[in-house]
């Protein structure tokens, strides 16, 4: 099912500049997965090795933190919105 | 029955805090000596510069004081003016705390994603008034929407911008690089510091250059352009501070994120010091380059200590892990 995935301004250089895509998948596993398949290479961005998101990126699913809910796991459902936030940076 | 309040609790028993007391404890931090971290390399000695000591708890007190005092010393910042700037954290805690002591009022621009603990410590406890803009920007969201603020009633603020104000350097130049050349006894041979508006790093280059031209000079950056160094900046991916002239120094160093979240641990456990992840990415940098030069005298700035939010990070993240009904909320 597709959902939106709301992109930050150091990965839109792999979305064509897009500051919103759409991506089809039960999970945020699958969603990601989806996401590497349109945009190569943005997978290795957001996530270790073994497909676990970086500790200093944060993904929301609506307003909700994954990481407390089922991390990579989680489940999604249509019309969620996935927000993809890295830890703050830059001249404090 | 009226209970009264002896007379011992009402007169305070240490002396009152006064504006210029927290002021005078801005600069002349210590020194500290690495007698672990590094060990590896016999001929080079490491020390960092223990920013938290400032009033503020960081490194950004010394130019957020120099900015205001030169804004009142120029005419820029007047009784009754707003001091307005973007910032993702210390900065605007320093401006919080002095516009507080000095009575002005303090408007803070920042990307909604930084952590409540330090938008509680700016506007709860030092009454800033906070304006929060696109976490999907980062800083730069934040320097954007500032400008903006600022041009729309120009008047009505002081805006130092912390990026493009030579004060901000010139702290370092007129203070840190000092205090550092003392405190080495002009022993310093290597100076190493993150970039995040460049301050650090020019001001005391510019300082050394005069002191001790052999004196090389370094800037540490996030090796990826999404990265989680907080407080440092990609300079390839970023509005490059009009402060930041590169081709002064004599080079840079690359510090991957994981580099420097390793270091938070390796610090706490061999010296027993809690920093904040800008600390250990200039550690990390500083070993790099004890692990060319193999002997020397390198001098690195720690900015600021892990008592913020860090533990969004980190073990608070284990602690997530290992507890997995209902672990507190973060931010």
């Amino acid at each position: 099912m597709p959902v939106k995935v709301r992109i930050p301004t150091p990965l839109m250089k792999l979305t064509a500049n897009q500051s919103e895509v759409t991506a089809e998948g039960n999970t945020i596993s699958e969603i990601l997965n989806n996401l590497d398949n349109q945009f190569s290479g943005i997978k290795e961005r957001i996530c270790e090795e073994n497909g676990s998101p970086r500790r200093f990126i944060n993904i929301y699913l609506n307003e909700e933190d994954i990481r407390f809910l089922d991390a990579e796991k989680t489940q999604v459902k249509d019309g969620d919105e996935i927000s993809i936030i890295p830890a703050i940076a830059g001249g404090h | 029955m009226n209970i009264s309040i002896p007379t011992e609790v009402q007169v305070p028993s240490c002396p009152l805090i006064t504006d210029d007391s927290v002021l005078k404890g801005i600069g002349n931090t210590p020194l500290i000596k690495m007698n672990h971290v590094g060990r590896e390399y016999p001929g080079v000695e490491i020390y960092a510069k223990a920013e938290w000591r400032n009033s503020g708890g960081s490194v950004k007190a010394r130019p957020a004081l120099q900015m205001i005092l030169d804004g009142e010393a120029t005419g820029q910042l007047t009784r009754g003016k707003t001091i307005l700037d973007s910032t993702s954290g210390n900065t605007g805690i320093a401006y919080a705390l002095i516009g507080k002591l000095k009575g002005y009022k303090v408007k803070l621009v920042m990307a909604a994603n930084v952590c409540k603990e330090r938008k509680g410590l700016m506007a709860d406890f030092y009454g800033a008034e906070i304006v929060q803009s696109s976490p999907f920007e980062g800083s730069d969201g934040a320097i954007r929407l500032a400008r903006k603020i600022y041009e729309e009633n120009p008047d009505l603020y002081f805006m130092p911008d912390q990026y493009n104000n030579d004060s901000n350097w010139k702290a370092h130049y007129l203070h840190t690089a000092n205090e550092i050349w003392e405190q080495t006894q002009g022993r310093i041979t290597h100076f190493v510091a993150g970039i995040g508006t460049g301050g650090t790093i020019m001001g005391n280059t510019r300082r050394f250059r005069e002191l001790n031209p052999d004196i090389r000079c370094y800037a540490v950056e996030p090796a990826e352009d999404l990265h989680g160094i907080e407080g440092l900046k990609h300079m390839a991916s970023s509005i490059v501070p009009g402060i930041y002239k590169e081709n002064e120094l004599d080079g840079k160093i690359s510090v991957p994120t994981e580099g420097a979240y390793q270091m938070v641990q390796r610090l706490e456990g061999e010296e027993g010091i809690l920093v904040g992840h800008s600390a250990a990415g200039a550690m990390v940098g500083a070993l790099d380059l004890a692990s060319k030069i193999k002997k020397g005298i390198i001098v690195t700035v720690f900015p600021d200590s892990c008592d913020r939010c860090y533990i969004n990070f980190g073990k608070f993240k284990e602690y997530a892990e290992t507890h997995s009904t209902h672990p507190p909320k973060a931010d």
